[in-house]
């Protein structure tokens, strides 16, 4: 079962929340602190983990996949522009890693695509783009995403 | 008004005796609660079982001098300066709402245990402080209450809705209000005004108080324990089995960072 919240580690700040491309890490009415509202529906992405300023959500994995005795965890540091991964398997051994996430500041040079010419029907036909999804909609336009289908009034 | 001692009066009408021992039901309630709340929700078992965890993982043992002195840290950093909130904002209406409770709460006791009679001189002082400290409690938790509450401020809900974790906050400003308009209505000799004001201050403080089985309050005692073995975790090398922070310089700004949570 995927993300699960310490309570005692968890300030509220609601980074997760806003973060969450599914929509399921909310605030409990209880105590206000953040809560994986549907686990079933959670697919491990790590968003929130690596959003979590105080390092207060950890992942159970599938055990399927990830057998019980296991321990992933991860430290974002955007400022350093790095991330690192401490990975303990179950009969002992250790792995880390160390990978940069930017190599340039956050914000600064960030292509505008929305700028950039839609392809035309000739673009479209040639070698590079012909095996492009018509999920693309270049003629009619993108999905619109309708609200009511939103749970707990989430609003965008 | 602000250096007139309130309870001085109400002594006139409520003996000083029913006064302290009203506080002193408060202090029991307030304790009883806390520990019927950690043995519901086996709160210390599950604090020194994670610890244990934690020593099995340590790498560097931490002496007790050390532990010591983390634990001045802790006292000094998260908890006097409520160093754990990452959000300014947040910080500075926790640090309002905590020591504005702090010094009301310290002030209301001294002033019904020492100056609670008619005849009593009280420095002006202690009722200073005691609005004062009602005025703090009432900045940072409306501010709270208003803008900064999460369940508001990144899930969007509306200011008035009212979920269980707001009895603390609610009960709170409640107590801070009340008491505020009562010592007013107090010294305008408003009468029939400062009774019913007194009563809801009366009402709001129990309830503040008697409520912490199901509210937030006892945070007050919990937190500092937590952020002390957080920063034994950090200390022993254990670190709840996060990476250690990486060895680079920070030269990229904020990144997710830099926007607020507001993206509803």
């Amino acid at each position: 079962m995927p993300t699960f919240v310490y309570m005692t580690r968890c300030d509220g700040c609601g980074h997760c929340v806003d973060i969450c491309p599914s929509d399921i890490m909310h605030i409990d009415k209880t105590i206000r602190r953040a809560v994986n509202i549907e686990p079933n529906m959670c697919w491990e992405c790590y968003s929130c983990v690596k959003a979590c300023p105080q390092n207060a959500i950890d992942v159970r994995g599938y055990a399927d996949f990830a057998p019980l005795g296991h321990s992933v965890r991860v430290l974002r540091e955007e400022e350093k522009g790095t991330i690192s991964w401490k990975i303990k398997f179950r009969d002992g051994r250790e792995k880390n890693f160390l990978s940069p996430i930017t190599t340039q500041p956050w914000g600064k040079n960030i292509p505008k695509l929305g700028e950039l010419e839609i392809p035309d029907k000739e673009a479209l036909n040639s070698q590079l783009l012909c095996f492009e999804p018509d999920a693309l909609n270049v003629d009619t336009g993108l999905p619109v995403l309708d609200k009511a289908q939103l749970k707990e009034g989430v609003y965008y | 008004m602000i250096t007139i001692n309130p309870f001085s009066e109400l002594s006139e009408f409520i003996p000083s005796i029913a006064m302290q021992v009203y506080v002193i039901a408060m202090v029991i309630l307030v304790a009883g609660g806390t520990m019927l709340d950690m043995a519901h929700k086996q709160s210390a078992k599950f604090f020194f079982r994670n610890s244990e965890k934690a020593k099995k993982l340590a790498t560097n043992p931490v002496s007790a001098g050390e532990k010591a002195s983390i634990a001045l840290k802790t006292v000094a950093e998260d908890v006097l300066t409520s160093g754990e909130f990452c959000n300014t904002k947040r910080r500075i209406a926790h640090l309002l709402t905590m020591y504005g409770f702090v010094i009301f709460v310290t002030t209301t006791a001294i002033m019904i245990f020492c100056y609670a009679s008619i005849t009593a001189i009280t420095p002006s002082i202690l009722p200073l402080l005691w609005h004062i400290g009602a005025l703090m409690l009432c900045v940072g938790g409306y501010w709270f209450w208003f803008f900064i509450r999460v369940d508001v401020a990144v899930e969007g809900n509306p200011w008035y809705r009212v979920v269980r974790a707001d009895l603390f906050i609610l009960s709170l400003l409640a107590t801070a209000t009340f008491s505020l308009i009562w010592s007013y209505c107090q010294a305008s000799n408003v009468s029939g005004w400062n009774t019913l004001f007194f009563g809801l201050f009366v009402l709001s403080s129990t309830v503040l108080f008697g409520g912490v089985l199901w509210s937030k309050f006892a945070h007050m005692f919990f937190k500092p324990a937590a952020a002390f073995q957080k920063r034994i975790t950090k200390a022993d090398g254990s670190r709840e089995n996060l990476p250690a922070p990486a060895d680079r310089p920070e030269q990229f700004g904020l990144g997710i960072k830099r926007e607020a949570p507001k993206h509803y």
